[in-house]
């Protein structure tokens, strides 16, 4: 997109990606704005957390 | 006894008329609107909320992924590059529009490049995801 670039590190992308997509789970998921909200953390704690816990487990692989 | 059937009948009157007013028109109106744009499902359906939050995350992942330099793929050459191109392909317009400006088109060389494309690709299945949403909404299913 023309000079425009945007490089950022791994945790950002990991970071932005949870929040787009736990945005859209928790929109189409449920029903209610409340369940709507609970379920959209719910899903971007569970996206980050696992991207940090499967990152110390490859880390103990490669070592 | 009377009275408890009564309400029953009621309820069901009032879920048939709900249900009826819903099914008036093209049904699959807002699921191709929903492809096509993202959130246009929703917006289709006053659901203006919902569709701006939808719209906002599905083409804010979208350009993320083009300024990451993300690929987008254009042809399927291979069968993980033809999945790719079906996610690709399910953000509808804002793909043409790609295609034509050339956008997207790249090597990738870099892992930010290699994120970006994934962006663009589950930025395609989101909305899916919300296409078939506007979808129940428009049916009924949802509320």
């Amino acid at each position: 997109m023309g000079n425009w670039v945007f490089q950022p590190s791994h945790f950002t992308a990991v970071v932005l990606f949870a929040l787009f997509a736990s945005t859209v789970f928790g929109i189409t998921m449920r029903e209610t704005p409340r369940s709507m909200i609970r379920y959209g953390v719910y899903c971007f704690v569970l996206f980050v957390a696992s991207a940090i816990a499967l990152s110390w487990v490859m880390y103990f692989i490669a070592r | 006894m009377r009275y408890s059937q009564k309400c029953m009948a009621t309820e069901e009157t009032k879920k048939t008329t709900t249900q009826s007013g819903t099914q008036k028109g093209f049904i699959y109106l807002p699921l191709i609107a929903g492809w096509l744009v993202p959130g246009g499902g929703h917006f289709l359906l006053r659901k203006w909320g919902r569709g701006a939050l939808l719209a906002a995350s599905i083409l804010g992942m979208f350009v993320l992924g083009l300024l990451m330099q993300g690929e987008v793929y254009a042809s399927a050459h291979d069968i993980l590059v033809l999945l790719g191109l079906v996610g690709d392909l399910g953000i509808g317009l804002p793909y043409v529009l790609c295609r034509m400006l050339g956008l997207g088109d790249v090597q990738v060389m870099v892992t930010t490049a290699d994120y970006g494309t994934r962006f663009i690709v589950v930025a395609g299945l989101l909305n899916i995801i919300a296409a078939v949403d506007a979808h129940n909404l428009r049916t009924g299913r949802k509320s």
